[in-house]
C-alpha cells in the first residue's frame, strides 16, 4: 500500500448553510497516513458536517481538501474509490440480510464476481456476524448493525476509513469490540482512520492525535498526552460532610487554585501545584472546622482541555449549540 | 354509578376534544364522506335511469343513505384505531389504572363514536340538501334513519374496539377496516337489491347490512320501511359485538 | 450500469416480496372492488349507449390504475426509507450511477406490477371477459399498463426523494384516489349526467388512461383512445421520471 497517499489535508474548509449558519468555519487539518485521528466535540460542533464534506457527500462552501491524494471537489469519484465510511446512521436496509448487504455492496464496489461471496464472508467473519449473516437486518441489535456497517465500509479495501460516532448508543462490550477492530485496522492493515466522537474515553484510548472542534472551529489539536499536559494541573474535588458547608469549603480550596465547575454539593479546584498541595488543603479545611467525606484527585482529562479552551465542559454539553441544519434544508452559499 | 359516568364522560371528552381540535383527524373524517357522496351521487346519477330502478326520492337520496351509513360505520372503525393507538402509546394504561369500572372506558369511546357520527352525519345531510336531495319521508321516518345510523356506528365501534383491545397495536388497522369495508360493499351500494347481479346478489341477500341500508332508503323515501326488522338486526349485532368488545377489554386488562 | 440496475432491481423486488402487505393488497383489493362493482353496477349496461355488453368488460381496466397507485406508494416509500435510514448515502459512496438507483428501483416495481397485471388479465379471462383486440392486444395492453405504472411509480419516487418521508408519500394516496374516482372509472363520460362531474372527468388525464386500457377490451383497436391513452401515459412518465431524477440529484449529492 502506498502510505504516502493515505493521508488527509484540509485547508480553510468552510460549509455555510441557509441563514448564514457556518457549521464548519475555516478548519485546517492534517491526518498522517496510517494514523487514527479523532475529531472530538459536542453535538452540533461541526464534526459530522466535516465528515460529509471529506467523504464528498457535501460540497464545501470554501477551502480545499485532499483525501488520499485526491481533491474532494474535482476528483470526487477517485476519493470515494479510496475511502470507506460508516456514518452516523447505520444506513442499512432492514429487509435485507447481512449476506445480501454484502452481495450488493461488493457488486456496487466492482469486486469481481468470482470473489464477491468469499470477500463478503471474510468480512462477516471478521466482524463476528457469520452466524447472523442470513438473518434480516431488522432483527439485528445496535451493535450488530454497527459491525455490519463497518464491514460494508471495508468491502473494497479502502486506504482511509471515516467513522462518524461509531459507538454512540452501544453497550460497553460492543464499544470495546469496535475499538479493538478499529485499532487492528490501523495497526495491521495500515488503514488511516478519521474518527469523530463525543466520547472523551474513545478519543483518549484510540487516537494518536486529536483535534477538538467547537462551533465549527478547531480549538485545540495534538496527542492526548500533549493536550492534557498543556493544562498540566490536576483537579481536586472535595465533598463536605455537611452539604450546607459547600460554599465555605469552596472558599478554602480556592486559595490553592482556580475554582472549576463541579457536581452539585461538590467543590472543585484546579490546583496551582500538584498532589503535594493536598496536605496543605486538609490542614486549611481542618483549621476552619470543616469536615469532609470525600476527596478525589483527577489527572487532567480531555474534558479539562475542552473546558480550558472553550469555557464549557464537554460532558455537560447536552444542548445542541450552533446545530447545523439537516442537509436537505441547506443551500450552498 | 357516578364513577362509571365520570369515567365514561372523561373518555368521551378527551376523544371528542382530540377529534375536533386535530385537523389530521377531523378533516379526513369530513372530506371522505363528502367525497364519496359526490362521487357516487354525482358521478353515477344516470344509474338511476336504469330500467327497473324506481326510487321515489331520486338517486341523490338513494346514495345519501349509503354514504351516511358508511360514514357512521367508518367513524366507529376510526374510533377503534384511536383505542389501538392509546394502547400502543401507553395512554390506555393510564385509563385502566384510573377507572374503577373499566367498562366505563368502553362506554366513553362508544359515546364519542356516536357523537362523531352525529357531527359528520349532520354535515353530510346539510350538504345533500344544498345539492338538491329530495326527502319524501316525514320527521318520524328521518328520526328512524338517524337511529339506524347511530346503531350502525355503535355496531362498528364495538367490533373495532374488540379488535383493538385484543391486538393493542395500530398494525391491527386493516383487521378492523377490511371486514367493515366488505360488509358495506357486499350490499346494494349502487342499485337496489333486485338489480344487483351475480354472486354479489347472493351475498347481499344474506348480508345483515342489506336490510339496514334498504330500510334507510325506505325511510328517506317514506315507503313502507321494515324498520323493526332492521332495528332488530342492528340490535342483535350490537349485542354480539358488545360481548366481543367486553371480552376483548378483559383480555387487555389481563395483559397489563 | 446494467449490473448496477440489476442489483438495485433485485433489491427492489426482494423488498417488495418480503412485505406481504405490499404484494397482496395491490392484487386482491382492486379485484375485490371490481367484483363488487360488477355485481352492483351490471344493471348499468342497460343504459342506452352503454358501450359494453357486460360491466366486467367495462370495469376490468380499473384494477390496472388502482395497481398503479399501489406502485406509486411502494416506490415512494422505499426511496423515502432509504433517505430516512441513510442507505442512500451508502449508495452514494459507491461508484453507482444515479440513474441506476432510479431505474433499478422502478424496475423492481414494474416487475411486480407486471405480475399483478397478468393476474388481472387472467381473472378477467376466467370470468368471461371479451377481448376483441386479439392476441396482439395483450402485449399492447401490458405495454400501456406498464407505461402508466412507470408514470405513477416515478411520481411516487419524486415525492419519496424530495420529502424523505414515508408519511408524505402515503399522504399523496388520497389525492390520486380522488383523481381516480373523478374520472370515467365507473361510467363512460357521455353517460355521466351531472355536468360538473362530466367536465372534471373530461379534463382529468386519468380518464384517458383508463379508456386506453378499456379500449382493448371493449372496442379492440380504437386509434383515438389508444393515442390519448399512450399520449397521457407517456407525458405522465416523462414528468414523473424527470421529477424523480431531479429530486435524486438533490438527494444524492456527490462532488
Amino acid at each position: 500500500m502506498d502510505q504516502a497517499s493515505n493521508g488527509i489535508e484540509v485547508e480553510g474548509l468552510v460549509r455555510e448553510f441557509k441563514g448564514g449558519i457556518r457549521a464548519v468555519d475555516g478548519i485546517d487539518l492534517e491526518v498522517r497516513p496510517g494514523e487514527i485521528h479523532a475529531f472530538l466535540g459536542p453535538n452540533g460542533a461541526g464534526k459530522s458536517t466535516t465528515v460529509l464534506i471529506l467523504t464528498t457527500l457535501l460540497p464545501p462552501t470554501a477551502g480545499t481538501a485532499r483525501v488520499a491524494g485526491f481533491d474532494i471537489v474535482r476528483e470526487g469519484a477517485k476519493v470515494r474509490g479510496s475511502i470507506g465510511a460508516a456514518l452516523q446512521e447505520a444506513a442499512l436496509d432492514p429487509l435485507l440480510t447481512g449476506r445480501e448487504h454484502m452481495r450488493l455492496q461488493t457488486a456496487l464496489q466492482g469486486v469481481p464476481k468470482a470473489d464477491r461471496r468469499r470477500r463478503g464472508d471474510e468480512l462477516l467473519e471478521r466482524v463476528g456476524l457469520m452466524d447472523a449473516a442470513d438473518r434480516k437486518v431488522r432483527g439485528y441489535s445496535g451493535g450488530m448493525k454497527r459491525r455490519l456497517d463497518l464491514a460494508l465500509a471495508l468491502v473494497h479495501g479502502p486506504r482511509i476509513l471515516f467513522l462518524d460516532e461509531p459507538t454512540t448508543g452501544l453497550d460497553p462490550q460492543s464499544r470495546a469490540d469496535m475499538w479493538d477492530e478499529v485499532a487492528r485496522l490501523a495497526r495491521d492493515d495500515g488503514v488511516t482512520v478519521f474518527l469523530t466522537t463525543q466520547y472523551l474515553e474513545e478519543a483518549d484510548v484510540l487516537a494518536e492525535r486529536i483535534a477538538i472542534i467547537d462551533h465549527g472551529h478547531i480549538v485545540a489539536r495534538g496527542t492526548p498526552e500533549s493536550l492534557k499536559a498543556e493544562i498540566g494541573r490536576p483537579t481536586l474535588e472535595v465533598t463536605p460532610a455537611n452539604p450546607v458547608e459547600r460554599d465555605a469549603v469552596e472558599n478554602v480550596v480556592a486559595r490553592f487554585g482556580t475554582p472549576v465547575t463541579a457536581s452539585p454539593g461538590v467543590a472543585a479546584v484546579r490546583l496551582r501545584g500538584g498532589a503535594e498541595e493536598l496536605a496543605g488543603i486538609v490542614r486549611a479545611l481542618d483549621a476552619e472546622g470543616l469536615a469532609m467525606c470525600d476527596f478525589q484527585l483527577h489527572a487532567p482529562t480531555l474534558d479539562d482541555v475542552f473546558l480550558a479552551k472553550t469555557g464549557r465542559k464537554l460532558t455537560e454539553e447536552d444542548e445542541q449549540v450552533g446545530e447545523a441544519p439537516e442537509e436537505e434544508e441547506a443551500v450552498a452559499a | 354509578m357516578s364513577r362509571f359516568r365520570d369515567v365514561a364522560f372523561a373518555v368521551w371528552w378527551r376523544t371528542i376534544h382530540n377529534f375536533t381540535t386535530n385537523p389530521s383527524f377531523l378533516l379526513p373524517s369530513i372530506i371522505f364522506p363528502l367525497f364519496f357522496f359526490t362521487a357516487f351521487a354525482g358521478g353515477l346519477s344516470s344509474v338511476g335511469n336504469v330500467p327497473g330502478f324506481d326510487f321515489p326520492s331520486g338517486y341523490t337520496a338513494f346514495q345519501f343513505v349509503f354514504v351516511l351509513l358508511q360514514a357512521s360505520a367508518f367513524g366507529g372503525v376510526f374510533t377503534g384505531f384511536g383505542i389501538a393507538a392509546d394502547f400502543e402509546n401507553g395512554f390506555a394504561r393510564r385509563l385502566l389504572l384510573g377507572a374503577p369500572n373499566r367498562t366505563a372506558i368502553l362506554a366513553g369511546y362508544a359515546l364519542a363514536a356516536l357523537t362523531r357520527a352525529v357531527i359528520i352525519g349532520s354535515l353530510l345531510f346539510v350538504v345533500a340538501l344544498i345539492t338538491g336531495m329530495k326527502v319524501t319521508g316525514d320527521g318520524v321516518d328521518l328520526s328512524g334513519l338517524i337511529g339506524l345510523a347511530l346503531l350502525v356506528s355503535l355496531t362498528a365501534t364495538l367490533f373495532a374496539a374488540g379488535v383493538a383491545f385484543r391486538a393493542r397495536t395500530i398494525q391491527a388497522g386493516p383487521a378492523m377496516q377490511m371486514p367493515v369495508f366488505l360488509i358495506l360493499f357486499l350490499a346494494p351500494v349502487f342499485v337496489p337489491l333486485d338489480l344487483v347481479a351475480g354472486w354479489v346478489h347472493a351475498v347481499a341477500k344474506v348480508n345483515p347490512f342489506t336490510i339496514i341500508v334498504e330500510t334507510g332508503r325506505d325511510l328517506i323515501a317514506g315507503t313502507n320501511p321494515h324498520f323493526l326488522l332492521a332495528a332488530a338486526v342492528a340490535l342483535g349485532l350490537i349485542a354480539l359485538f358488545m360481548l366481543w368488545a367486553v371480552r376483548g377489554l378483559r383480555r387487555a386488562e389481563a395483559a397489563g | 450500469m446494467i449490473e448496477q440496475v440489476a442489483q438495485m432491481a433485485r433489491r427492489s423486488i426482494l423488498q417488495t416480496l418480503r412485505q406481504p402487505a405490499l404484494v397482496i393488497p395491490p392484487i386482491l383489493f382492486p379485484l375485490m372492488l371490481m367484483a363488487v362493482n360488477v355485481g352492483g353496477l351490471d344493471a348499468a349496461t342497460n343504459l342506452p349507449g352503454f358501450p359494453a355488453d357486460t360491466y366486467l368488460d367495462f370495469a376490468i381496466a380499473v384494477p390496472f390504475l388502482q395497481g398503479s397507485l399501489f406502485a406509486m406508494i411502494n416506490a415512494g416509500s422505499s426511496l423515502a426509507r432509504d433517505v430516512e435510514t441513510g442507505f442512500i448515502r451508502r449508495l452514494a459512496m459507491t461508484p453507482m450511477q444515479r440513474a441506476a438507483l432510479l431505474v433499478g428501483n422502478l424496475s423492481g416495481v414494474l416487475v411486480v406490477a407486471l405480475g399483478s397485471s397478468l393476474i388481472y388479465l387472467g381473472v378477467g379471462f376466467a370470468a368471461g371477459m371479451d377481448f376483441p383486440a386479439g392476441v396482439l392486444g395483450v402485449p399492447a395492453l401490458l405495454a400501456l399498463a406498464m407505461l402508466i405504472v412507470l408514470g405513477f411509480a416515478s411520481l411516487g419516487a419524486f415525492v419519496g426523494l424530495r420529502s424523505g418521508s414515508g408519511e408524505a408519500v402515503q399522504g399523496f394516496f388520497p389525492l390520486f384516489f380522488v383523481a381516480l374516482f373523478l374520472s370515467s372509472m365507473s361510467l363512460p363520460r357521455n353517460l355521466i349526467e351531472q355536468d360538473w362531474f362530466r367536465t372534471i372527468a373530461t379534463y382529468n388525464p386519468v380518464s384517458y388512461l383508463i379508456e386506453g386500457i378499456r379500449s382493448f377490451i371493449v372496442y379492440g383497436w380504437d386509434g383515438e383512445a389508444l393515442a390519448l391513452g399512450f399520449g397521457f401515459a407517456t407525458l405522465l412518465a416523462a414528468v414523473g421520471v424527470t421529477g424523480a431524477a431531479l429530486a435524486l440529484r438533490t438527494r444524492l449529492v456527490r462532488t
